[in-house]
């Protein structure tokens, strides 16, 4: 297990000892890292590496599955995310998610946009109009949407739906972005734009994101950790992961020995 | 072995037969359903088109067939759907959402499953006894639209449920997960995504479920909704009848007059379900259009 030396940034998620289980199937076993602030962490692996279930410990969306089971830590900003007195709706409002298929609700995409706003209590037109069009300008959808904002979201190609899902989860201003595979059903010209935008958006936010691609954790990422049936092989800053592994498997992996 | 381009060919022939022979069958079942409720829909549209007049809806039932008229009958079935299905709606869609958004336990939500599923299978005139020992007798409400009315939303209850649980089922889990995500708790889930892409099912199967109640008779007079009503109900509590029991009694008298209307009240319930069926499609497709924009 290995442990992160050079940790200038402040630490965003600090996971101790992390074991989970779907039913009697270990998902993951003895997970420990940490996760900095303000950077952009990638989690890379083969399928069903756990590499998803991780991320989804971290907003604690997994408690929704039946038959779902956690051990160990997971703080966030030395919090207990599972901690007796937590509300998960709470973490799940700090911390967002973006998911592997582009989920837009099937209504319009001011709605979509104005739906997290919308649960927390605000209620105001103008206020929500101007969530609105921030979060798509973050998101560097606004120019293309700004006239269709009342059409249904479907109409939207695959990745401008994407691009709005992560401005409905910017619009409730979480202090996380959580992505999990967000650009493996898009095209090369898609995926481009979601990396420039991750490259903006980790000025202001923490981003955890889950991808089977390696040449997109090592364009994007500062920190990379590889996951190899359900356990973490290595965790390290992105270019000593992907230039100098101390692990045989990470390289075996990068290298596209297996996989 | 390879069969050779002449067996092919004969297998090919022998398929294509057997293929024409299974179309026809198919067609012969399909034109004996079809004639069958066109043969009925035509002796009861000869027999009661005679009748079919604007009195005819607007009068109370008479000793004198040609006086007679349903009045009573379709206001008390109007009445009863209403009431059905305001009784009926909330409970059995929030049966089917307790069971599909709630309930932790598969094994118990399995058995209430085929329960429920059992219960939609049970004859009609076993609710009008349980109706009648419940409702009338015990809850002292008596023989009135109240008891009906309540009787009949047990009886469409189960049907409501697994539709409801169909249509709820429906809703693809990443349209929840992207609610939840974004910290909605399970109720805003179900009451902003959840419901309204489920609608449109739960409309179609209670739509469904109330074609069934409307036709039923053998409940209402196990409860005893009287036959002879020249009034209309104006209250809960009032006594009342439905075009079923009023079709049920006219084809029980011996003047072919009682016959005609009787085959004219087959119309008239005829045209109120296909209203309740056009009413079910329009709202569906309008809710479905703002859904989906």
């Amino acid at each position: 297990m290995m442990m992160v030396t050079k940790t200038a940034q402040p630490t965003a998620f600090q996971i101790q000892d992390l074991n989970c289980w779907y039913g009697n199937r270990q998902a993951l076993q003895k997970i420990s890292l940490s996760i900095p602030e303000r950077q952009i962490t990638a989690i890379i692996g083969p399928s069903g590496c756990g590499k998803s279930t991780f991320i989804r410990c971290l907003n604690r969306i997994n408690d929704l599955i039946l038959g779902f089971r956690l051990k160990g830590c997971v703080l966030f900003k030395d919090q207990d995310i599972y901690g007796a007195n937590v509300d998960a709706i709470e973490i799940r409002f700090r911390i967002g998610m973006v998911f592997q298929k582009p989920n837009p609700f099937p209504k319009s995409i001011y709605e979509n946009v104005a739906y997290g706003p919308k649960l927390w209590g605000v209620r105001k037109g103008t206020q929500l109009d101007a969530i609105v069009e921030e979060s798509l300008k973050k998101a560097v959808l606004w120019d293309e949407v700004k006239d269709l904002l009342q059409q249904s979201a479907l109409a939207l190609s695959g990745g401008q739906q994407q691009r709005l899902c992560i401005a409905r989860a910017l619009a409730v201003e979480p202090e996380v972005l959580l992505l999990d595979e967000p650009c493996s059903s898009l095209d090369p010209i898609a995926t481009g734009r979601i990396e420039e935008l991750l490259l903006a958006l980790k000025k202001t936010y923490t981003i955890v994101i889950v991808t089977h691609n390696m040449q997109q954790a090592a364009r994007v990422s500062d920190f990379t950790g590889f996951f190899l049936l359900g356990d973490l092989i290595e965790f390290g800053e992105t270019r000593q992961i992907f230039t100098n592994p101390k692990e045989n498997r990470t390289e075996d992996y990068i290298t596209g020995r297996f996989g | 072995m390879k069969p050779t381009h002449l067996e092919i060919q004969r297998m090919l022939t022998g398929s294509q037969w057997r293929e024409q022979i299974f179309k026809v069958t198919a067609l012969l079942m399909l034109s004996i359903a079809l004639l069958t409720l066109a043969v009925l829909l035509i002796d009861a549209f000869v027999d009661g088109v005679g009748r079919l007049r604007w009195s005819f809806l607007t009068s109370f039932p008479s000793r004198k067939p040609e006086q007679a008229g349903i009045l009573s009958a379709l206001v008390g079935t109007v009445y009863m759907m209403i009431l059905t299905g305001i009784f009926a709606l909330p409970v059995g869609v929030g049966a089917a959402i307790y069971l599909e958004e709630y309930t932790k336990h598969q094994g118990i939500s399995k058995i209430i499953e085929v329960n429920i599923a059992n219960l939609a299978g049970v004859p009609s005139i076993i609710y009008g006894l349980l109706g009648l020992e419940l409702f009338v007798r015990a809850m002292a409400f008596d023989r009135s639209l109240l008891s009906g009315s309540l009787t009949m939303a047990l009886l469409v209850l189960p049907i409501i449920i697994i539709s409801s649980r169909e249509a709820i089922r429906t809703v693809p889990p990443s349209i929840r997960e992207a609610s939840y995500a974004l910290g909605a708790s399970r109720w805003q889930t179900i009451w902003n995504q959840v419901l309204p892409l489920a609608f449109p099912g739960i409309l179609t199967g209670s739509i469904l479920a109330f074609s069934r109640a409307i036709g039923e008779a053998a409940p209402l007079i196990t409860i005893g909704a009287l036959t002879y009503i020249a009034f209309l109900p104006d209250s809960l509590l009032a006594p009342f009848t439905a075009m079923p029991i009023q079709i049920f009694n006219w084809v029980s008298r011996p003047q072919k007059g009682f016959h005609e209307n009787a085959a004219a009240a087959i119309i008239v319930l005829l045209v109120v379900l296909l209203l309740m069926n056009a009413l079910a499609v329009y709202l569906r497709q309008r809710y479905q259009k703002k859904v989906y924009l």
